[in-house]
């Protein structure tokens, strides 16, 4: 395979595994950039930078968020299909302990929240938390297959986040909670900061110590990781956790920009696009090496797919058939068994043309 | 007599089935009642057909996650044919039934053939059906022919079984026969305890594997054509997140998710233990429709530590 290839450098760009994913939001982008003109036009308007760009990065906040948190789960060789749940969870504790009502004083109508917002917002992060940390324990002392762990949460979670919110959509009246979701800082919005710090934190956390190396071994095999003196069930337990812990910030995020929460809506499907985020940017479900950065592409990539479906007038109902076939492609490309027998095929056809 | 450890979820179910039976004919005045049970593989009687493939599909190790957006699919389809194509049923059936079979074989042959992992692909094909339904229409196709949904056979006393009902439980026998006593049942258990010996033993594990998804989306699609009969309607947003339902009845049933242990029987009864759930919370009428789900998650849970406990004790040899 490297025999053709020109330069060695060259040859590393070609293995480098954010290679594909980065083609492909690339194409993306481009597709996009070509049948809409304004597409890559931004504009500063009223302090903010606006533009379909920055809208996308916006709406994949919450995306890169849980794919952040998934991409660990997944180097794992675990699964968590609760996330959409936890969510939910999240969106709906913190709209009703914010809620909001109208409140007359010296003739002036304010809306003041039931508890303050901070408290909302740590209670609504812990509860996530808790709700990550119970799967972990599922998995790594129970012993369960972390898909079904999952499930468990995933069925339960929606009741448990229909029970908080009374099986109602609660509207959000409290303005200062609007920031989170809708607010501007430097111009960019704020939502994307929340994900660029998770990010950059888990980055320096997972390169610059041996944690990365951790999460590694206990994917690529647990029992040996834990006979190497890894402490592969606190890793999973943790791992778990904080991926719950970032599917609570995206509920943050989602509650405060749709200003409501719904406990059967909220984070629908989310840990499906999420799975789906972390395999695009090239980690394997089978576990071991993940990249955090190829996640955040490949929340990028849905995010981008998406928006061109609405602009360039698909229409919307097409956007699941074209997500299936990405699907399908990315995973035919990453089998060893699809690649051998492409190439196999590649070299039958020139030899039976001659014969 | 001692029981087989094997059968020991089972029998946890059933007892927990005849426990909640037990407890609701006691609380509640018309609970026990003939055609209030009848009405539990009646209302459920798709979930049985579906839950029916899933727990082929498990037990050789695998989950096939598609099959509820495949009853969406097939409403969608046969209400599209019938409605605004005018094709008799007679033929819709069996077209919906090729065309669920001919979906889960191409699935099962990618996870075969290509080793790929059987969540994503169903997961794929779960975006896929979900999507091609929204391509045939957004809105909902309702059916005015009525005939067949109407019908009920008598099964003694004032209580009666609806067709989709017989339906169901005629494949939950035709599934123990297959499981039981032909060699594609007895070739699935033996990849779900373990895949290489299988292999070495010389079963058609390749052959197994595809048929084990076949199975599961003729199920799917079988249950599907139940469906519209049941809602007379076609609809994009039908059956969201059955899989799920499914699965937990599997579950629920006895059956390890770890493949290679189970029965077909079990999954009847742990739909009908979903049922009685929902029963139970209708009769009641003070608890929220949301408490259905929390309920049965708590069951999921008990069960899968049970089944964790049971695995355990089945020696550290594994």
């Amino acid at each position: 395979m490297s025999a053709i290839l020109p330069s060695p450098r060259l040859a590393a760009l070609k293995q480098h595994r954010l290679l594909w994913p980065l083609v492909t939001l690339l194409i993306l982008l481009a597709i996009n950039a070509t049948f809409n003109p304004n597409f890559l036009h931004l504009a500063w308007r009223e302090g903010h930078l606006y533009g379909s760009l920055i809208d996308i990065l916006n709406r994949a906040a919450p995306l890169m968020l849980v794919a952040l948190g998934m991409t660990l789960v997944i180097a794992t060789r675990g699964i968590d299909i609760s996330v959409g749940a936890t969510v939910a969870i999240a969106a709906a504790l913190v709209a009703w302990m914010i809620g909001g009502k109208l409140v007359m004083t010296d003739g002036v109508s304010t809306y003041v929240s039931r508890f303050p917002m901070s408290l909302a917002i740590i209670a609504a992060l812990a509860v996530a938390l808790l709700c990550g940390a119970w799967n972990g324990l599922l998995v790594a002392r129970v012993g369960m297959q972390p898909i079904i762990a999952t499930l468990i949460l995933m069925v339960a979670g929606r009741g448990i986040a229909q029970l908080i919110t009374g099986g109602q959509i609660i509207t959000i009246y409290y303005a200062p909670f609007f920031f989170v979701g809708n607010g501007h800082l430097f111009g960019l919005p704020f939502a994307l900061f929340i994900a660029v710090a998770v990010f950059i934190a888990l980055q320096l956390v997972t390169t610059r110590t041996a944690l990365g190396l951790f999460i590694q071994a206990v994917g690529i095999n647990p029992s040996a990781a834990h006979g190497a003196g890894v402490p592969a069930r606190r890793i999973t337990v943790w791992v778990y956790a904080f991926c719950g812990f970032c599917a609570g910030a995206a509920g943050l995020i989602v509650a405060s920009n749709v200003k409501s929460a719904d406990g059967n809506n909220a984070g629908q499907l989310l840990e499906l696009d999420a799975i789906l985020a972390v395999t695009l940017g090239g980690t394997a479900l089978t576990g071991g090496q993940f990249s955090l950065a190829g996640s955040v592409i490949g929340a990028l990539i849905i995010q981008t797919l998406t928006y061109g479906i609405y602009s360039l007038g698909v229409p919307p109902e097409i956007n699941l058939v074209v997500k299936a076939i990405v699907v399908f492609v990315v995973m035919l490309m990453q089998s060893p068994e699809f690649r051998r027998s492409v190439q196999q095929l590649a070299r039958r056809a020139p030899s039976g043309a001659t014969r | 007599m001692k029981l087989a450890p094997k059968y020991l979820p089972l029998a946890a179910t059933v007892s927990l089935f005849l426990l909640m039976a037990a407890l609701g004919s006691l609380r509640y005045t018309g609970f026990f009642s003939a055609q209030v049970f009848a009405n539990l593989l009646i209302d459920n009687a798709f979930l049985c057909v579906v839950a029916v493939g899933m727990t082929f599909v498990i037990l050789s190790g695998g989950i096939d996650l598609s099959v509820g957006s495949m009853i969406a699919l097939t409403t969608m389809v046969s209400a599209w044919l019938v409605q605004k194509h005018q094709w008799s049923v007679v033929a819709v059936v069996p077209t919906v039934l090729l065309m669920g079979t001919a979906f889960g074989a191409v699935m099962g042959l990618l996870i075969q053939r290509f080793r790929l992992q059987p969540f994503i692909v169903t997961l794929a094909g779960m975006f896929l059906a979900r999507g091609l339904c929204y391509v045939i229409s957004i809105d909902s196709i309702s059916i005015t022919d009525a005939a067949l949904s109407e019908m009920r056979v008598p099964i003694g006393g004032d209580a009666s079984l609806s067709l989709s009902a017989l339906l169901a439980l005629v494949v939950v026998v035709l599934a123990m026969f297959v499981a039981h006593c032909t060699q594609f049942g007895r070739t699935v258990y033996a990849i779900g305890g373990n895949e290489n010996s299988a292999v070495l033993m010389g079963l058609p594990v390749r052959a197994t594997l595809v048929g084990v998804y076949t199975l599961s989306g003729f199920c799917s699609t079988l249950a599907g054509v139940v469906f519209t009969f049941y809602t007379l309607s076609g609809y994009g947003l039908h059956a969201v997140g059955l899989e799920l339902d499914a699965i937990a009845a599997v579950v629920i049933g006895g059956t390890l998710l770890s493949g290679g242990i189970g029965y077909v029987a079990g999954t009847l009864i742990g739909v009908l233990m979903l049922g009685i759930i929902q029963t139970l919370i209708t009769f009641d009428g003070s608890l929220s429709s949301w408490w259905t789900k929390i309920i049965i998650g708590a069951l999921l849970f008990v069960f899968c530590l049970l089944q964790r406990v049971f695995e355990a004790r089945r020696g550290p040899a594994s």
